[in-house]
């Protein structure tokens, strides 16, 4: 039994080997380590393409960390630009950082971005014993003394998080956004912890890293931030029907190389489409906690311009860049 | 009585021939990971994520093998800090301290059932910890915010002043020297770069592992060449292996207040094992007084630091399970892998699936006895892997050092930097600076300083928050009375004509 399956095993190794050996294997690069959400978008799409026979050999992921991502973005421009059978793993937070020039002077418009095909909708949340009882309440106090509030969320100071509460700030017309006290923890559940032990007045998150809090009853959900409310968790109001215009997903998706051409660019929109419509897709999501969010090809890259551009302009008036 | 039928079903899921043919295998893995420099238990257990996909594994066969590698690799970092005085990983770095003084007297064999047993006494206890405290000290991290955190590594610096023996003000130097170079990277209250020079690869900071790999392995290396082996760790021998009674009655003591310190910073969220198993050495030193030969080769300097990394392994698994907040670099790979499997840890992981959590449970007292087999008896295997004629241990330890850095991040510049640090290590080396309070610099700095940036932020930059709270205050106390104690207790035991071959302390 032993022997077979080891014997089993360096064969699968062996066929591996051969075929990724081919000119036509795809590799997809998720820019950090094993085990984050970057490589879980490159295993689940990359395996999804081969078992839908969208494309010939099993996909190779390559995980490469740095820089939040600016390590694998600056190789694939440099390195790789005409190469068609490369996707990277992308998220709001790459965006994010573009925008923000945290890629040591790399901009968003070096890539193509081909599409989306999943987000998992932004979330804010206070300690089952808050004061607070809506989204209004909240933003009212802080309207009122912004130095009693301050929000935990798991990314630095300027990152993804940081910028949920501060949009929301802005469809209630608050514009000091300097004052809005922020403190960036090591991760969505930490800065839970430092919430639910009253440290912080508020959280913001992802809906995916929360949920298990909210399910327990240590937190209460004051909005999510998705324009739908979210399967599962239907009592949560979105925030726009708690009358603030804003819809922020952090979305899972891919880019290219830029130098690639149009049919292969649409080739890349057409499949991703085709993995975003199965049924196996819909259930990765189901089963991780992501929303549908599918924007592919030109649509997806003229979304991706405008949020780029907007969240450059939020970090000016926060002081992020200059 | 409920716990003990719970674990009776956890046992019922998790021992079977197959589970345990995976636990020996990880156990066995584990311990290679942990002895080899530069691969660390968070790498043993990312490798192997794959793998256990690869397989078809499920829920429960995926958790005891990566749960047998992660404890192996605990028991495993001690082999090489002993034998060739390179940490195999991070949390193993206090038992080179004295393990590795131990085996250049010719007891090597010795240090290495000591830690076993210590090691074996520290997963023990904190995994019965795990089982009958989890729910109640999940809620200690709430009690934790900036200020406690804040005033934890400052008692964590307080005490380093004595670690190495000979020279207070080496020691701090080394220190400073760490923190400076935590500062390097991205900073995560502004997101501003700083020290990077524009280079997209520092904008994470210092990686740690290559520190400790340069610093340690690299500098090794250099010794070796320039005294033709002389004076060099590597090729120590290992001699009969006995069971050293009566060190292992002495070091009883040190045994179960490592596993307690030990245990405490495991559960504590981003303090680990690396300060839980230097706590446990700093408390084990200063407990003894003058009267110990701490860095020269005390057993209880083995005992102290293992016990207390092995412990701070099973209470990072509390924070893990009960609030999902990972207490280690490796329990957060094992909460990606969880994830994985659609089990999500938090608050109702325990009510949700009893049979994972209780499984994983019964798999960590699987792993350890396993352990405690291969690395008491059976532990001539992995010192054969390691003494091996220097000619061929050299360009080994060489080669796992650069693969090992290699397949963290797949860049070349690392390696640059590994060798940097390896030159920087044989400088101080030179200057007889010790090089542990360089890492503890780089591993404590960044986290220290950001739980100050938040402090400030919450209170609008109004200090006195750090003594905001009795846990804080407590911290603080013990920081300035482990600060000062040493200078008044080296005082009073000084006094007595000690005869002594060595000169005076500070003058080395």
């Amino acid at each position: 039994m032993k022997k077979i399956s080891i014997r089993a095993l360096l064969g699968g190794v062996a066929l591996a080997a051969t075929i990724s050996g081919s000119a036509f294997a795809t590799e997809c690069i998720a820019p950090a380590d094993a085990g984050g959400g970057w490589d879980f978008t490159c295993r689940q799409i990359g395996k999804l393409l081969y078992d839908l026979k969208l494309v010939d050999a099993p996909v190779q992921v390559t995980n490469m960390a740095g820089a939040g991502g600016g390590v694998a973005y600056t190789y694939v421009v440099s390195d790789r630009g005409t190469d068609a059978d490369l996707i990277v793993a992308a998220s709001s937070a790459t965006t994010t950082r573009l925008a923000q020039n945290a890629y040591a002077g790399m901009a968003a418009d070096q890539v193509r971005w081909v599409g989306a095909i999943g987000g998992d909708p932004g979330v804010i949340v206070v300690a089952k014993d808050s004061p607070y009882q809506t989204l209004g309440d909240l933003v009212e106090a802080i309207k009122a003394d912004p130095s009693k509030v301050t929000f935990a969320g798991g990314s630095a100071a300027g990152g993804f998080d940081h910028l949920k509460p501060l949009m929301v700030l802005k469809a209630a017309g608050f514009s000091d956004f300097a004052k809005v006290k922020y403190i960036g923890l090591d991760g969505g559940a930490e800065a839970i912890t430092q919430t639910i032990g009253g440290f912080t007045q508020a959280m913001t998150g992802d809906m995916s890293e929360i949920s298990g809090f909210i399910k327990s009853g240590d937190v209460r959900a004051l909005a999510v931030l998705s324009a739908e409310p979210v399967p599962g968790f239907e009592e949560i109001p979105t925030a726009k029907s708690q009358g603030f215009d804003v819809e922020v997903v952090n979305w899972r998706g891919l880019y290219v190389p830029k130098d690639i051409s149009d049919e292969q660019f649409n080739a890349w929109a057409e499949k991703l489409q085709t993995v975003a419509d199965s049924a196996e897709w819909k259930q990765i999501m189901a089963d991780n906690g992501l929303a549908p969010f599918t924007k592919v090809g030109t649509e997806f890259q003229g979304w991706v311009d405008e949020v780029v551009a907007e969240t450059n302009a939020l970090s000016k008036e926060i002081g992020i860049i200059q | 009585m409920d716990t003990l039928a719970n674990l009776w079903m956890g046992f019922g899921v998790a021992l079977t021939p197959y589970t345990l043919f995976l636990a020996i295998c990880g156990c066995f893995l584990g311990t290679i990971i942990g002895a080899l420099p530069g691969l660390g238990p968070s790498n043993g257990v990312a490798i192997l994520i794959p793998l256990a996909f690869a397989l078809k594994l499920d829920a429960i066969e995926s958790l005891v093998l990566l749960t047998s590698v992660y404890y192996g690799c605990m028991y495993g970092g001690r082999i090489s800090s002993i034998l060739l005085n390179i940490p195999g990983d991070e949390p193993a770095m206090m038992t080179t301290l004295d393990g590795f003084p131990m085996a250049k007297q010719g007891r090597a064999g010795d240090a290495l059932v000591i830690s076993g047993v210590a090691s074996f006494v520290g997963s023990f206890l904190s995994t019965v910890g795990l089982v009958v405290v989890a729910p109640l000290l999940a809620s200690v991290a709430y009690r934790f915010g900036p200020a406690e955190y804040f005033a934890l590594y400052m008692l964590a610096f307080a005490t380093l002043g004595g670690l190495t023996s000979n020279n207070q003000a080496k020691s701090a130097f080394a220190a400073c020297l760490g923190l400076g170079l935590a500062m390097v990277g991205l900073d995560n209250s502004t997101s501003a770069a700083r020290f990077t020079g524009g280079n997209l690869h520092l904008y994470d900071g210092i990686d740690f592992l290559v520190a400790i790999v340069g610093l340690f392995a690299i500098s090794e290396i250099f010794i070796f060449i320039e005294s033709h082996g002389r004076s060099s760790a590597l090729g120590i021998k290992v001699g009969k292996l006995l069971i050293p009674w009566g060190d292992l009655k002495r070091s009883f003591g040190a045994m179960m207040r490592g596993t307690g310190l030990g245990f405490i910073a495991g559960i504590l969220p981003g303090a680990g094992a690396s300060l839980g198993s230097f706590m446990a050495y700093m408390a084990e030193k200063s407990i003894s007084g003058g009267k110990g030969t701490f860095g020269k080769g005390d057993p209880r300097g083995v005992a102290a630091p293992e016990a207390g990394n092995n412990a701070a392994a099973g209470g990072a698994m509390i924070p893990m399970l009960t609030l999902g907040v990972p207490g280690s670099g490796t329990t957060a790979v094992m909460l990606a892998l969880l994830l994985t499997l659609n089990i999500t840890p938090g608050p109702r992981l325990f009510t949700d699936q009893p049979q994972v959590v209780w499984g994983l449970i019964a798999s960590l007292f699987i792993a350890n006895f396993v352990l405690l087999f291969m690395n008491v008896p059976l532990v001539r295997i992995f010192v054969k892997i390691l003494s091996v004629p220097p000619w061929f241990l050299m360009p080994m330890v060489t080669m796992v050092s650069f693969v090992g850095i290699f397949s963290l991040s797949g860049s070349y510049f690392d390696l640059l930097m590994m060798i940097a640090f390896g030159v920087l290590g044989y400088i101080l080396r030179k200057l007889d600076v010790p090089t542990v309070p360089v890492i503890l610099g780089i591993l404590l700095g960044n986290q220290m300083e950001d739980w100050l940036r938040r402090g400030l932020t919450i209170s609008d930059g109004d200090w006195m928050f750090l003594f905001s709270s009795p846990i804080a205050v407590g911290l603080w106390i013990l920081a300035v009375g482990g600060f000062v104690a040493p200078v008044f207790l080296r005082r009073v035991l000084k006094r007595p004509p000690v005869p002594k071959t060595d000169m005076p302390m500070d003058q080395d």
